[in-house]
């Protein structure tokens, strides 16, 4: 929204202040004002009122005229012209030689053979409006040669507030609101809005107006009769186009003029088409031609202001086609309401159509601002066309309105609100919320503080709502900083994090893992050319993109479609995320949502069963690091689609379940990448936090010296000999070597023999060695 | 000089200078001086001598033995040095200009900026707490004093879910879980509650290169007996001097509206490029918009469980993809979530 300047000195005496430091202050107090603000008139100079004494035709040109311009001055101007409405006699702005107008100083040139010496201007050209039909034609008694700048009010500055700093203040929605702001800021006093007396109205007929629904608030009206002017003064133009609008008629341009200074939307109706005005609803829907001439659906939740049965605007939103005022319209009905917020914002949002007016209504505007609207308009109306009469008594309908609410705080909860003590005084409490249109009652640092209307509707209900006038009026840099004071207290890191970013911490250091980042839904399209299902689960409602609508059951389908784009970059990698899965939902109805670490595995330079056995050392050294468990696996069945019939395998930890590793199914394994062996795991991050940690347990190195036996065994898997290996003497195992000759496969493991206390005998190591070899002869596992 | 010694003597100098090895060098030593080398053969050759030329001829013969003893070492000194050159020569001058091979991880930018947020305010004695990403209409709205149809949960595009719950929009759904999971402490104990919760949110709104549905915020609150503006003040501006590193960071306060604090503020610092002078980056006016903050309105501490009459306390909310984009100056903010190495490679430990 644009601010005026000149509107809001029109309210409270800014005289010796400093206008942009001001701004700056309001934004600081306020609402946030842009950073640019508009200087206008400032590149303007040297435009005087001028007479056009003769007119003669340009022999080579239709357009253009050859003037001379009285300018007050000895001797009469040559100007050629192009505009279409010189005629002789006219007052018009003219730019002397000299004068500045934006970045261009004007000078005697050459135009189509004539010299001109200065220009006569239209309003466009000298920035002011929008009209550029023509100069200007000013009014006749104005003085020759007199600066325009001191007739009209061309000087002034702008300033644009960001709308959304206003969202919770309706009475910020006009100049006068923002005036008020000014004055408690700059201290000076804000003046009354002035405005007509209605009540030598109230003996003329009242108009026929029922509200027949809760939605309309409050709705008042006045007729007018023989309205005369149909353009709007100068300088309302003016304002009106510095405020970015544009003007069209006298009473358009009077609504939006009255909408702008009070934030009070208001509307004029050809009296014709506004008998009986009824304000309510329809049970069907049908469709309705605005001023803007578009047809819209009006559905049985949108209000609509009616001439009886025949809906005639849309409440709050737009004024209908057919009871705009027209060129034969002699008496106008003014409506000035107040509509329920809630059921103007929907309206709008379904009609996809928001208005300056909805824009205000949604904001839950004062209703005891309609009838001082009708009076401020009805003055204005009157002063500029003194013809113009009222010819109906103000009739107001006031069907409901908000609470009168009034607070008490004192100075103790202030200050322990702010922190600074008697920074704030009792003085300034006072003053301030007063400033502010409160009225206060203060005893001895006791204020009970009534809220005035404007600010009452939403705003301002509570005790710490008054806490925020006092203390932005009072200005946040005024603040003095101090720290808040506190018991000294451990503060732990939860379980679940500290694994989480020790988890993050070896993927990335120790084994050069790349983090990542996802989304939590199914891409449809991306698993699709995968050859991945998504699989059935909670739903977004009302999904836009019909690509993504189900959440994700794991993280894995969405690293492998994250995995595709990334094939070309290095010949082996690794990716892993810590992200959140939902496992359908919990027998209460709530999401099972579950975090978890996923983990895939890329390798064009390695076999698949090189990186499958690198990932499964990965995990176990991960596991171990955190926990200091040893991992155990267990094969699985599979059941999705991107997982491998055979290597698919659970992974265990103190015997609960973490998760799974696996390899990624040909069909899906080939569509990334022809070559590549790509392997995963999936790990619940939860349970891997609550497993126990098995902490570091001493032991002193023997001192006697131990002993390595070689045993190679011919097995197809290593699980039976691990098992047969159980004795005290026995401290480490290890494989050896695997060997697959005509005899099938060989594994040679190397048992390391040792005890605290005694130097082993050969025989004792036989003994172990001869009991493993038996055990295993039993199995039919023997000894190559 | 006797003949046999001369002749000895010959007879070593000519093998020495043949000598290429040091194992030569052994053998020669054994054959000279050993226990049965000819110059201990020499000395049985003395019987036959008159006691004076014994006399010289064992001075010769010890001369000898001396004489070979040091040529040897001297040889064998010098072959050393030479296969010592040998070897070294048999070694190229390793071409380091070859790059080096890094191969080494990386962390998510988002997990870097967390990190560092996450130890500034450990360092301050507030708690990490984690939650959920899906919570209920009551956490995200209600509990925070945003109830129906007020307008904020238009100006949150929300995405709801078919069970009726929704993925959060915002970090302050924490606020109430994190009110009452601490009450107990704060009222029975004293003890402040401090906390910040970094988390995932999501809002239903189409992406381009500043506008993402899923990102990352962190939110913190301060709650306590007598917790004023002076200390929220107080506390960003110390906070967000640390997670800039900037000791001369200077902030301000605007008010702000968001319904679960009252007053609200919008906090902005000074411009981190030009340091408040204005420049392109801050639109020439020297501040940037960076976080929401606020008292913590009284319903929302009411429906917390702690009452608002006793306590008081500060909310703010930082937005951590913001400040990754920030600080790595990532133009796109779907990069982050795009999974690409390329781009996602580049981000190490950054402590």
């Amino acid at each position: 929204m644009y601010i005026s300047m000149n509107w809001i000195r029109d309210y409270v005496d800014l005289s010796g202040l400093d206008l942009n430091k001001l701004i700056h202050q309001f934004s600081l107090s306020t609402a946030e004002v842009e950073n640019e603000i508009f200087y206008k008139g400032s590149d303007l100079s040297g435009i005087v009122v001028a007479r056009i004494v003769s007119v003669e035709n340009h022999p080579e040109s239709q357009k253009l005229h050859l003037l001379k311009v009285d300018i007050g001055e000895e001797e009469l101007v040559d100007v050629v012209c192009g505009a279409p409405n010189v005629r002789v006699g006219m007052k018009t702005a003219f730019a002397k030689v000299g004068a500045q107008i934006g970045e261009i100083t004007i000078a005697p040139r050459k135009l189509a053979g004539y010299t001109s010496c200065g220009m006569c201007c239209s309003e466009k050209e000298l920035g002011i409006s929008e009209d550029n039909s023509g100069i200007m034609d000013l009014d006749e008694s104005l003085p020759l040669g007199k600066d325009l700048k001191e007739i009209f009010a061309i000087d002034d500055i702008i300033f644009e507030v960001d709308n959304k700093s206003l969202t919770n203040r309706p009475d910020l929605w006009g100049h006068y609101g923002i005036a008020r702001e000014f004055a408690a800021l700059a201290g000076r006093e804000l003046k009354p809005l002035d405005t007509a007396d209605l009540t030598c109205y109230k003996d003329l007929p009242a108009l026929d107006i029922k509200i027949e629904d809760n939605d309309c608030l409050r709705y008042s009206g006045v007729q007018f009769d023989n309205v005369s002017v149909s353009v709007s003064p100068v300088n309302m133009r003016i304002r009106l186009y510095y405020c970015g609008m544009r003007a069209i008629n006298f009473l358009a341009d009077m609504t939006n003029y009255l909408m702008l200074e009070m934030g009070q939307p208001m509307h004029a109706f050809d009296s014709r088409r506004v008998e009986k005005i009824r304000i309510k609803k329809f049970q069907k829907p049908f469709t309705f031609a605005t001023l803007d001439k578009v047809e819209r659906n009006i559905d049985e939740n949108t209000l609509m202001i009616c001439n009886g049965d025949e809906p005639v605007a849309i409440a709050g939103i737009m004024g209908g086609l057919a009871s705009e005022i027209v060129a034969d319209t002699t008496a106008m009905t003014l409506e000035s309401a107040c509509f329920d917020p809630v059921s103007v914002r929907k309206s709008s949002a379904r009609l996809a159509h928001r208005t300056d007016a909805s824009q205000r209504y949604e904001k839950t505007l004062d209703p005891e601002m309609t009838v001082t609207a009708i009076a401020r308009f009805v003055k204005l109306l009157t002063d500029i066309d003194s013809g113009a009469k009222v010819v109906s008594c103000l009739t107001d309908v006031y069907n409901r309105g908000y609470e009168c609410k009034t607070l008490t705080i004192d100075k103790a909860y202030v200050d322990r609100y702010t922190g600074i003590g008697d920074a704030i005084t009792n003085t300034h409490i006072e003053n301030t919320l007063k400033a502010l249109g409160f009225t206060v009652k203060a005893d001895n640092g006791v204020f009970e503080v009534t809220v005035p209307s404007w600010r009452a509707t939403k705003d301002v209900t509570l005790k710490a709502d008054l806490i925020e006038e006092i203390t932005r009026i009072y200005g946040y840099d005024n603040f003095l900083p101090q720290t808040a004071v506190s018991p000294l207290y451990p503060v732990r890191m939860s379980l679940e994090k500290s694994v989480e970013e020790q988890l993050k911490d070896i993927l990335v250091k120790r084994f050069s893992l790349h983090e990542v980042h996802s989304y939590v839904w199914a891409y449809y399209d991306e698993y699709r050319k995968l050859g991945m299902e998504v699989e059935d689960n909670v739903k977004l409602l009302d999904a836009t993109n019909p690509n993504l609508e189900t959440l994700r059951r794991s993280i894995v389908p969405t690293q492998l479609c994250q995995l595709k784009g990334n094939t070309g970059y290095a010949p082996q990698f690794g990716m892993f995320e810590i992200g959140r899965v939902v496992d359908g939902l919990k027998p209460d109805g709530m999401c099972k949502e579950e975090k978890k670490l996923a983990i895939t595995l890329f390798s064009k330079t390695e076999t698949l069963e090189q990186l499958y056995f690198r990932l499964r050392d990965m995990l176990a050294v991960t596991v171990n690091e955190i926990k200091h468990q040893p991992l155990s696996f267990q094969k699985l069945e599979a059941s999705h689609s991107y997982q491998h019939p055979k290597n698919l395998n659970g992974v265990y930890c103190d015997g609960i379940y973490l998760g799974e590793m696996g390899v990624v199914h040909p069909t899906v394994s080939k569509k990334l990448d022809k070559k590549a062996a790509i392997v995963y795991a999936e790990l619940d991050v939860l349970a891997l936090s609550q497993i126990e940690n098995a902490g570091i347990h001493y032991q002193e190195a023997s001192r006697y010296p131990g002993m390595e036996v070689d045993l190679t065994f011919l097995s197809d898997t290593f699980a039976p000999i691990r098992d047969a290996i159980s004795s005290d003497l026995i401290t480490n195992v290890k494989v050896a070597d695997i060997y697959r000759g005509e005899e099938g496969k060989a594994i040679t493991v190397r048992l390391t023999f040792s005890s605290m206390d005694r130097t082993l005998t050969r025989e004792e190591v036989q003994a172990v060695t001869d009991d493993i070899i038996a055990k295993l002869a039993q199995q039919n596992i023997r000894l190559k | 000089m006797n003949s046999g010694v001369l002749e000895l003597r010959n007879k070593l100098d000519s093998a020495l200078q043949q000598a290429a090895s040091v194992a030569e060098l052994e053998n020669l030593k054994v054959e000279y001086l050993g226990k049965k080398g000819s110059v201990t053969a020499l000395l049985k050759e003395m019987g036959k001598l008159s006691p004076e030329e014994k006399k010289s001829f064992g001075s010769e013969v010890n001369a000898l033995k001396d004489y070979a003893a040091q040529a040897i070492a001297d040889k064998a000194e010098l072959l050393q040095k030479l296969e010592l050159q040998k070897e070294l020569d048999a070694v190229e001058e390793f071409d380091i200009s070859m790059p080096p091979v890094l191969d080494r991880g990386s962390y998510h930018p988002v997990t870097l900026v967390q990190r560092k947020c996450e130890e500034v305010f450990r360092t301050m004695g507030f708690t990490v707490e984690d939650y959920s990403e899906i919570v209920t209409d009551y956490e995200c709205f209600e509990s925070l004093n945003i109830p129906k149809f007020h307008p904020a949960r238009d100006m949150q595009d929300t995405y709801y879910l078919d069970n009726g719950q929704l993925l959060k929009t915002q970090t302050s759904a924490a606020q109430n879980a994190i009110y009452k999971k601490y009450k107990d402490a704060l009222i029975n104990e004293g003890k402040p509650i401090k906390a910040v919760f970094p988390g995932r949110c999501f809002r239903n709104e189409a992406t381009d290169a500043c506008h993402e549905n899923t990102f990352f915020q962190m939110e913190g609150v301060m709650v306590g007996k007598d917790i004023s503006i002076a200390n929220l003040i107080y506390s960003m501006k110390t906070m967000l001097s640390e997670v800039f590193e900037n000791y001369g960071l200077k902030v301000r306060l605007r008010p702000g509206f968001f319904p679960f604090v009252e007053p609200g503020f919008e906090l902005d610092i000074s411009c981190q490029i030009c340091g408040g002078e204005g420049c392109p980056s801050c639109k020439h006016s020297g501040w940037l918009e960076l976080c929401p903050c606020g008292m913590i309105h009284p319903n929302v501490l009411r429906e917390g469980g702690i009452d608002p009459d006793v306590y008081t306390g500060f909310a703010f909310g930082l937005g951590l993809t913001r400040l990754a984009m920030m600080k790595y100056g990532v133009k796109d903010i779907r990069d982050l979530n795009s999974g690409s190495l390329t781009a996602m490679s580049q981000f190490f430990d950054d402590k």
